[in-house]
This record gives C-alpha cells, structure tokens and sequence, in this order.
C-alpha cells in the first residue's frame, strides 16, 4: 500500500509499489494557494522551466534526453486543487523491465526532473528572458483559446462569475493582464520565494521498491531549497447563497447550441462532509448514464445531448452542464431543479441508487488500474487529509443510503445560473427566470 | 483459440476467427480489477451506399451514427446502456467513418456484462416512435459538432481531399438527412453490416478466453449472411479536390488542418509495415521531439496542441496534421519544406535511432490503456495483421526505408490541402477596410 515518508523538511514522498503496470509514474508538485495575483505566475513557471536546464538549455535537449530514455515523457503540470495550486512536473516512463537493454530508467528520470526543477536555464541569474516572453504568448492563446470549446467555455464562465468574490472564481491560467504583468526578473524572484516555501507532494507508482524509489528522489532533488514553510493551505467554503435569489448571467456568440450551467453551493452538507454520500449523490443526479439529468433531461424529454453534473469536494460546489436548444430554456431549467427536488425529497428507486452506488465504486476500483488515476487519486487524498485507497473509498461508497443522498440534494441551493446563447434569441425568455426559483 | 506469447512487452494473447466468422482476441491482464471489451462492426459514416438482396440501396448521411444511439433499446423496454451502467459497467459506444464500436468497462460482473453487450448490439429493435424521438438528441449532438472549430477543420478538410469518396461527408449527418431516416433503414443496414463475419470482438483484462469465446458462440448466429458490398465511389486520384477552404467562427485565433490523401496497403503485414512507416516518419518529422516542431513553437507558429497522424477509414489513408496557429499557411510551408528536405536528405542515424527507441517505449506504456489496446486489436483483426508484431517490426525499420516512403508517399507540396477557421472578431481589419 502506499507508503509515506518525509525526505525534507515538507517534502513528502508517497510510494505505491506495484508490477502490474508497463509504465512507472513520477510526479513533483509543489503546493501554494490559488490567488489571482500569483495564477499566471504559477502558470508559466513550470511551462517556462520545461523549456531547458543548465544541462540541457533548449527543448531540442530536453527532447533527446527524454527520447533517450525510451521516450519519457516528462510534462509540466498545474493543477487548480479547491482553492490550492499544486505545480510541478508528472513523468511517465517504461518500466525497468521492458526496456530491451535492461537500462534503469528510474535514477535517470527524476534526475532530469530534479534538473528540470531545481536548475533553469538562466541568463544573469534570471530566467531565460526569451523562454519567459515565448511562454507568455501562449498561455495568452490559451487564455484566449478557452471560448474555442464551448462546453469548457461556459463552465468555465459560470464558475468565474458565481465566484467572483472568492479566490475559487479564477482558473490554472489567470487572465491576459495577469499574464502581461509578469516579466523574468519578476517571475525568477517568485520562483525562488516558491521554491523555498512551498510544501511539496512527491508520487511515485511502479516496481522500485520504495527505498529505492526515495534514494532516487532524494538524490535528484538534494538541492531544493527549504526555507519557511507556508502551510496556510486549504479551501474556504461557502455555506449560503452570494444574494438571496439566484444570480443570472448570460452571454450571446455566434452558435447554434445553447449552453445552460447551474452552480449551487452545498451549504450544511460541507459542515463535515461525507464525501463518499456526495460522490454516490453525484453519480445519482447526473454524474452517470443511469443519473436523473441523463433519464430525465436527455432520454425522456430529448432537450440536449448532455446534461450532467459535477461536485467539487473540496469547495462544496455542484455544477450542472447542459447543451440546448436556446428556445428551451426554460424547460431545461425546470427540468434540471425538478430533478434535483425529486431527489431531495426521496424520489429515487433503490435500484438507481445501486446502479450509483455501483457506477462510483467501479470508477475507484478502476483507478487502481492506472498510474495516472492513483497519482491525481491520491494527491486530492492527501491534500483533503484523507489517507484511505480507492478499494476502501469503493466500499464506503457502496454502504451510502438514500437517506444521506437525500440530505445532500436538500441542502443544495441555487446560487448562479451562465447561459450562452446565439445572437438571434429572443432574450425575453430570460425575463421570468428569477420569479421561477422562489 | 491459439495463445500467443509476448515476454518481451509482457503481453499474452489468445486469437481465433470464429466459424461464424467473428474476429476474436482477447489480452490478459493479471492482477488487474478492470475488465473491458470492445464489439465493432465495419460500418461507418462513409458506408452509404451498398448492396441489399442483389440492388444497391442509398442512405442519408448519418445512418451508423443514428443506428448506434438507437441499438440500445431493447425489445423488452429496456435500454443496454443503463442496465449495463447499473451493473456496474462504463459503457459507452461511438461511430467513425469505417466503424461503429460499442464498449464497456467494469471491475465486476464482467461476464454478465460481456452477454448484455453481445445481446444488445446482435438485437435490431427500432419503432417509427422511438426513431423519431431520437431526432431531438441527434440534432442537439449535430448543433453541437457545428459549433466546434475542431469538427468543422476536419469534416472540411476531407471536403477539399475527397472529391466522391462518402468520407468526405459529415459522419452524424446533417438534422435534415437524420429526417428522412426510417426504422426500415436501420433493419437494413443492421442486417447486412452487423453480422459476425463483418465484426471483431477485443476483451482486454484478467478473464478466462475460453469463457468469453463461449458466450460470443452462444450469443451471436451461428452463420454470417451476404457479405457487404459496399460502394464508395469512383477511385480517387491522388491530388485533392480543392486545396484550401476558409471560414470565420467564435474563435480564438485560428485553428487549422492540413492534410494529404495516401494510398493505403491492402491488407495483412503490409498495411501493418506501412501503418508503422507512417508512424514513424510522421513523428522523425513532426513529433513532439522534432526539430521541425522546436522550431516553429519557438517562432510562435505552434502550440502544444499540435499533432501529426494518420487516418486509415473506409477503404481511404489519410496524413493529417493540425493545432493552432496565428499563420496556418506559414506551418504549412514550413511542413511540405520539411517533408521535401527529408525525402532528400534523410535523416541523422543518432536521431532516427533515438526516435524509434521513444516511439518503442511509448508503445509498450500504450499497452498499459485497455481502451486503446482494445480497440487496436480489432483494428489488426480487421486488417488482417497481428498487433504485436509492430514490436519486431518497428525495431528493423532503417532511416533508409523511412525516407524512401517520405519520397515516395509524403512529400510533394501539391498533395497537401489546409482547412482553417478564423476568428470572426477581426476580420474587418484583416480585411483592411474598418468600415465592413
């Protein structure tokens, strides 16, 4: 099972030996909170450090290097976690055994990823200018790319504007001011300050044992400074409503689909929640194909191609996500709390709470099956506090009964309603919207 | 079913063709919890036009994909997809140009699951109602393709490479051709396409393959009917019809596709030898490692979301390369120069070794993904090759091979045609006049 150790003061390493898969994973991140003044930062620092090292200065290097190594892969990641940031590098790499030479590839890779990490390639002491500006225009593009899919676009919009007072409303991006703000001085210092007070989550999946694994990581990561930890880490939930009514927010663009996203806060059910109750009340509303918002919304009515819903656990947010005919708004709407009432209120057959139950606990059995599901798996574990595997969440989720699904859906409340639509539509439709929601 | 053993990629196989004509394989996987299998027909969008009792019968665009929502109703009321989901599966199905494939996941009851699967897709249950209620979902599905600049670069850039070729049509097809579709066309088309001698069946985890052989015996006819006579057309030449096509949409910046027509091998170890010569040329050049890719994300020509492929459907190849880009002709300059310079000059031995070795390891950790293994073993059924033997092989190819089929099926700018779609906010200025 996994096993956790501390390599340096707040850095700790979590080992899952296993021989099942083809692949090791390993994975650094550092920890600090999500802030609109420091997302872009936050952003470009692991993009900017995957262009070159000391050793390696450009991506033609890290390239070869990587390809040497049968092909790792070694990817800069940022993740928006709550209301926390982790940062840092995910590797994936062919297991020892199945290298036709016999090389060892562990050492190897997380020395690169240390190298990567720990020794940019820098001009004047700073960051690489040019790698900083190169960086910066395109996480401009992709700030910019976001309306590019509409379906992430308007989650994405909702979640900005039903948050727009707490630090939950930005992404793992920032905004192009945000970005335009930061230059290689600037972004250096922040690098430096990161380094040295950030809390840093180490994982590693494969068939080193884990002695082995650690003497690797603490090798390549010997020189990671450590100054003043900064544990002020974690997530601020919000029990009520912003207003007493829902918000509404809508915008036009030049589409044939509509896209309608609903945001309710979870209120007395985050007081101390319940998490394996939230993900089977999830899977029950419109987490699956047996859900209430797939029977309901989509096969019996046909109104979309997708209506689901999505829970953050760790901001006590339920999103629903659906594509519509604009004309059909409000019935979608209607349809999409009615649903959400039947359950609060008991209306679910034993058998769609199995066929939830099942769905959820299939889900994290399955995530055994993959380095890359029990790296993201047990990173959220451990930054929620929670120290038990997918088998034991599979099982506690199977005990989950209606009434504590029932709870959930109760105190689920309506705080902010996003829909896009083309330019043609009769905004009328709009007007009676806030009478509806009493 | 004869068992094939893999130590070297730490993979072991069982094959048999049915006496029904089913295509089987199925991968062990020990100590996993998952399970998963793949049921595919050859039958996709671009099968339009085929034989039925001696007559060739014409169907709208968008049939497959129509017929694949409306398989998982069930004479007895039921739909597979939620009596699967509430036994414990993920399953789900989806329609390409060549293909329709309905799978599933679960860590139990797999067997169960294996027989619901295998009876849901070989029953044929359609009412004049249930067809015509799926008409709202489809078409929200279509809106939905319409507004994506992704589906729009690719459904157009087949539009400029094939001139007759059904691929070039839109795979849902359109809410108007979805219209004139009749429960009697998805009888037709279910029985003379879903039949086991047009279909493969792939099983990837830790399962028994005699058992899973014994239900696909039990549970699918014991003979195939006529075998599919498909038409798609006359024979395409090889350059593309048009070679570029433009239109602005609600995006960020444009988003491009270039590709080029390729005659695929027929069947067997040669398509397998040139799938992987694709493959490999595709990556030397225009790989995540190349130099052709280093260099143009330097120059702010590409984004991560670049990628360089091939497509084999329908009896068609086709090279395909796309991302964004703030000068789509720019990158396609630049790709043909590429493409010719190798076909020239080849490439550096210490590079090309390199590449193989990454493109080895990236093949083996692929073998990891049930889902993709899955579906590549029926791919290799369907093509008649064996999957594994991409290992071997790709391990003996040599630069000299690899440029000879640049020069041969690659290069040569004229091949190319480039679809793009540009953002609608700024085409004014683009278009030098402020006033437009």
């Amino acid at each position: 099972m996994l096993e956790r150790t501390e390599l340096f003061p707040g850095v700790f390493f979590n080992a899952l030996q296993t021989d099942k898969f083809k692949s090791d994973c390993l994975s650094v991140s550092l920890l600090t909170a999500l802030d609109r003044d420091t997302i872009s930062k936050n952003a470009l620092l692991p993009r900017v450090l995957a262009r070159g090292s000391a050793r390696y200065p450009d991506m033609d290097a890290v390239n070869a290097a990587c390809d040497e190594l049968y092909g790792a892969r070694v990817i800069p990641v940022v993740r928006k976690v709550g209301e926390m940031v982790t940062l840092g590098f995910y590797a994936g790499f062919l297991a020892d055994r199945f290298t036709p030479d016999g090389s060892a590839l562990l050492e190897s890779v997380a020395a690169l990823v240390g190298e990567l990490l720990l020794h940019p390639a820098s001009e004047g002491g700073a960051l690489r200018a040019d790698y900083v500006e190169s960086e910066k225009e395109k996480l401009i593009e992709d700030i910019r790319g976001r309306v590019n899919d509409k379906r992430a676009y308007s989650a994405f919009r909702l979640i900005e504007q039903m948050f727009c007072y707490e630090a939950y409303g930005c992404d793992d991006m920032g905004t192009e001011g945000s970005v335009s703000e930061v230059d290689a001085q600037g972004l250096t210092a922040y690098y430096r300050s990161l380094l040295a007070a950030s809390p840093v989550e180490i994982f590693y999946c494969g068939a080193a044992d884990s002695a082995r694994a650690a003497a690797a990581v603490r090798n390549a990561l010997a020189e990671l400074p450590r100054g003043e930890l900064n544990w002020e880490l974690g997530t601020d939930i919000r029990m009520n409503t912003v207003e007493a009514r829902p918000r509404f927010f809508e915008e036009t663009m030049e589409v044939g689909q509509g896209k309608l996203c609903l945001g309710f806060r979870l209120g007395d059910s985050m007081e101390d929640p319940d998490f394996a109750a939230l993900r089977v009340f999830n899977a029950l509303y419109g987490g699956t194909v047996t859900s209430k918002l797939f029977l309901n919304v989509r096969e019996k009515l046909s109104l979309c191609y997708y209506a689901s819903s999505a829970l953050d656990r760790f901001k006590g947010a339920l999103f629903v996500f659906s594509g519509i005919e604009a004309g059909n708004l409000e019935l979608a709407r209607g349809e999409i709390l009615s649903q959400l009432r039947d359950v609060a209120e008991g209306r679910f057959t034993e058998s769609e709470l199995n066929s939830a139950r099942k769905a959820v606990a299939g889900d994290l059995r399955s995530a055994a099956d993959s380095p890359g599901a029990l790296e993201h798996y047990y990173l959220a574990q451990t930054l929620l506090g929670l120290d038990y595997g997918p088998e034991e969440f599979a099982g506690m989720c199977e005990a989950v009964t209606a009434p504590q699904v029932a709870k959930i859906a109760a105190g689920a409340a309506l705080d902010a309603v996003y829909f896009l639509h083309g330019e043609t539509e009769d905004p009328e439709d709009w007007e009676d919207f806030d009478d509806a929601e009493a | 079913m004869q068992k094939l053993e893999y130590p070297a990629v730490g993979e072991t196989l069982y094959r048999e063709t049915l006496p029904n004509g089913l295509r089987l394989s199925v991968a062990i996987k020990p100590g996993y919890k998952r399970c998963y299998a793949f049921f595919a027909a050859q039958y996709g969008g671009a099968d339009r036009r085929f034989q039925v009792n001696g007559e060739f019968l014409d169907t709208p665009m968008g049939v497959a994909h129509y017929l694949e929502h409306k398989m998982f109703d069930m004479p007895e009321g039921d739909n597979a997809l939620h009596v699967l989901a509430s036994n414990g599966a993920q399953p789900n199905a989806y329609t390409a140009s060549g293909l329709t494939a309905y799978h599933f996941e679960s860590t139990e009851n797999f067997y169960e699951n294996l027989r619901m699967l295998l009876r849901f897709v070989s029953t044929p249950w359609f009412t004049e109602e249930s067809v015509a209620k799926e008409q709202g979902i489809i078409g929200q599905e279509i809106r939905m393709t319409e507004d994506d600049p992704d589906h729009v670069v690719y459904d157009e850039l087949m539009r400029c490479l094939y001139r007759r070729h059904p691929i070039r049509d839109s795979i849902v097809g359109t809410v108007e051709s979805i219209s004139h579709i009749t429960p009697e066309t998805l009888y037709h088309c279910h029985r003379i396409f879903y039949q086991p001698g047009n279909m493969a069946l792939a099983v990837v985890g830790d399962v028994d393959p005699e058992t899973v052989r014994a239900i696909a015996t039990e549970l699918l006819p014991a003979h195939s009917g006529e075998t599919p006579l498909r038409d798609y057309g006359k024979r395409e030449r090889p350059l593309p019809d048009r070679i570029r096509y433009m239109r602005r949409m609600e995006v960020s910046a444009p988003q491009f596709m270039l590709g080029a027509k390729l005659e695929p091998a027929p069947s067997g170890t040669a398509l397998l030898r040139q799938k992987l010569l694709c493959d490999v040329a595709l990556t030397c050049l225009f790989g995540l490692s190349s130099p052709f890719y280093s260099r143009l994300y330097a120059q702010g020509l590409l984004n991560t979301d670049f990628y360089a492929d091939a497509d084999y459907a329908a009896g068609t190849a086709t090279i395909l390369a796309g991302g964004e880009s703030r000068d789509p002709e720019a990158v396609l300059e630049a790709f043909t120069a590429e493409l010719g310079r190798a076909a020239a000059e080849g490439f550096e031995p210490g590079y090309f070794s390199r590449t193989l070795k990454a493109g080895y390891g990236a093949r083996v950790r692929a073998l990891n993904a049930f889902g993709g293994l899955a579906a590549s073993l029926a791919d290799a059924d369907f093509g008649g090759y064996n999957l594994m033997d991409s290992f071997p092989m790709l391990s003996a190819l040599t630069g000299e091979e690899v440029q000879r089929f640049i020069r041969d099926n690659l290069a040569g700018a004229e091949r190319y045609a480039l679809s793009v779609v540009r953002p609608v906010t700024g085409a004014a200025e683009e278009a030098g006049r402020g006033d437009a």
